[in-house]
């Protein structure tokens, strides 16, 4: 039996009808990490012990006909996640020895609906990167060509998709983290609204941009995975008070009448043609599904990677004023005094890239250059925000590409960081403007890489881009497969 | 050159950072081709627009002042790189 290719309703009928327990499905989950994990890299803590401890209660609850649709399913996250008592690095060094004393609300409501947490995935350092090359733990390879990224920053969390570990993973996307690296990998994932999941005891990077996510092989399982996490949080005061709708409802409703908005902005010149190629034949598909297709226009989108990049460092170079020494992490004192203790730990405990944003952020926060940096970046935004506001007005979702290219290889833009922000330029957008988006397989390139497309949607318009992307999904054979490994 | 050397060691000062004369070299270049790059924020006119600090509009989140439990002082100390009894212990800040 191939359990790792099953979708998790597949699973959850086995689990439930008493032909697989929980611990058999999860003792295949850790046999497949241990077999595939020193070629992808995906996971950074593996928790067996745990994992099978929780099956096991998970195994009783169904026994006696209890629990629901993630009881028994294996599960993973990205380790910027709090997880109470297991290790949660976020691909830092400066986290390499840290053990949350809580659990992140998300973790919690998993653990209560019964999900097998077996371990935490790699990801770069801090959630900042596009190809989960800056991580501590080292570089994450994707599962369709071992010498190509997969993705970042949640990189783990799509390779372990693609790679058979588990059926399940939850990821953050700031400038596109989770929509990228699923793309790359040719699995499904989506960025919720900002506010609609909580980030209570989720690392931070950019506050006003953070989001928490879910990642699946088909449309339905992220559906799933987005019904069990999202909902209000009085621990998160950013969290929005506004009901969940069940997602699984309206999910196979069909999307005939609906608009579709091709914003011109993301279908220009350096567009890869094997990509081009991919997106137009979906936008076929959608237009034989009844949809109608009608071109928009975002007019300041060529202005959203220079706004981010100003935005998410100044916010990151005051959320990680807090890895000082003092309380958690890994010290370096030189007997240099206080302030030699926080430099020499910060030095020797973040990477470049955390390093390089830092000190950008601090630079556009710095007195004199405020105005010019980070104001006119907050004005910017707006403009940014008012274009997709515009643009909802004519149409009901936006369907775009999700990278110029598809996976490049290890190494290649390492050396250039700002060519490397330009890889994210068609998902930066969405989050600076706080909607929803997600990332499903649309095609394969020539060299054999996963091709994603991207739906936006208006504010918590979840269920609405999942119905979309579940009629793709239906209507054609790409994504639910492994890599061949 | 939109930042030099000298910057980059002042920002590095206020970051908390030090930066080897290598690391310095490297980040100056880098530094200052990502704030070529920004510039052009400075194509728009934004005149009058106000600026966004978050994309949903909020207002601040108010609460009742209860009393709650709370991890309390082992668990809060776990992870302290030193400790001294209740309190978390740090080099000599004052001569």
């Amino acid at each position: 039996m191939e359990l790792n290719s099953l979708t998790i309703l597949q699973l959850g009928e086995k689990l439930r009808g008493g032909e697989l327990t929980s611990v058999a499905l999860t003792q295949a989950c850790l046999e497949r990490i241990a077999v595939t994990n020193d070629k992808v890299n995906s996971f950074i803590t593996v928790c067996a012990d745990e994992a099978l401890a929780a099956a096991a209660e998970a195994d009783a609850l169904l026994a006696a006909g209890d629990g629901g649709p993630l009881t028994g399913i294996p599960i993973a996250l990205k380790d910027i996640f709090n997880t109470r008592d297991l290790l949660t690095t976020c691909g830092s060094k400066i986290l390499a020895n840290y053990i949350p004393p809580y659990d992140a609300t998300v973790v919690a409501k998993l653990r209560a609906q019964g999900a097998v947490i077996v371990g935490k995935l790699n990801m770069d350092e801090f959630a900042m990167g596009s190809s989960n090359e800056n991580s501590a733990a080292g570089p994450v390879r994707n599962p369709w060509n071992l010498e190509r990224i997969p993705g970042g920053s949640s990189g783990g969390s799509a390779a372990a998709l693609a790679a058979g570990q588990v059926s399940l993973t939850l990821g953050t996307d700031t400038g596109g983290s989770i929509r990228q690296p699923a793309s790359h990998c040719g699995v499904v994932g989506l960025k919720p609204t900002y506010g609609r999941v909580s980030r209570y005891g989720v690392v931070a990077y950019a506050s006003s941009l953070d989001q928490v996510g879910p990642l699946a092989r088909n449309v339905e399982d992220c559906a799933t995975l987005l019904g069990a996490v999202a909902g209000y949080d009085p621990l998160d005061s950013t969290s929005v008070d506004t009901p969940v709708p069940d997602y699984l409802a309206t999910l196979k409703d069909g999307i005939k009448g609906k608009k579709i908005g091709l914003p011109k902005e993301y279908f220009i010149a350096g567009l890869d043609a094997d990509v081009k190629k991919a997106i137009d034949a979906a936008i076929e598909i959608y237009k034989q599904l009844g949809a109608e297709i009608v071109e928009v226009s975002l007019p300041h989108t060529d202005y959203a990677v220079a706004c981010y990049y100003l935005i998410a460092t100044a916010e990151a170079s005051s959320n990680l004023a807090r890895y000082d020494g003092v309380r958690y992490g890994v010290r370096k004192d030189e007997g240099e005094g206080l302030i030699g203790m926080y430099q020499q730990t910060r030095a020797a405990g973040f990477g470049d890239e955390v390093k390089r944003r830092i000190m950008l952020g601090t630079y556009a926060l710095s007195s004199g250059y405020y105005d010019a940096y980070y104001l006119k970046a907050q004005k910017v935004r707006t403009l940014i925000r008012q274009d997709f506001l515009t643009a909802f007005e004519q149409v009901d979702l936006l369907l775009t590409p999700v990278a110029p290219t598809p996976a490049f290889k290890i190494g290649e833009k390492a050396d250039d960081p700002l060519q490397m922000y330009l890889s994210d330029i068609f998902t930066i957008p969405l989050n600076l403007a706080g909607l929803c988006g997600m990332s499903i397989p649309c095609g394969m390139s020539g060299e054999g890489l996963p091709i994603g497309l991207q739906l936006f949607g208006k504010p918590f318009a979840e269920a609405e881009i999942l119905q979309a992307a579940w009629a793709f999904e239906n209507a054609t054979d790409f994504g639910g497969t492994l890599a061949p490994l | 050159m939109k930042i030099t050397q000298q910057d980059v060691e002042h920002v590095a000062r206020l970051a908390r950072l030090t930066l080897e004369p290598q690391e310095l070299e490297m980040m100056t270049g880098q530094m200052d081709a990502i704030l070529g790059y920004v510039d052009k924020l400075n194509e728009l006119d934004t005149e009058g627009i106000e600026p966004t600090a978050h994309a949903v509009p909020m207002s601040n989140a108010f609460r009742a002042d209860e009393k709650k439990s709370s991890i309390g002082i082992e668990r809060a100390l776990q992870n302290a790189p030193e400790r001294d009894g209740s309190c978390y212990k740090v080099p000599k800040v004052i001569e």
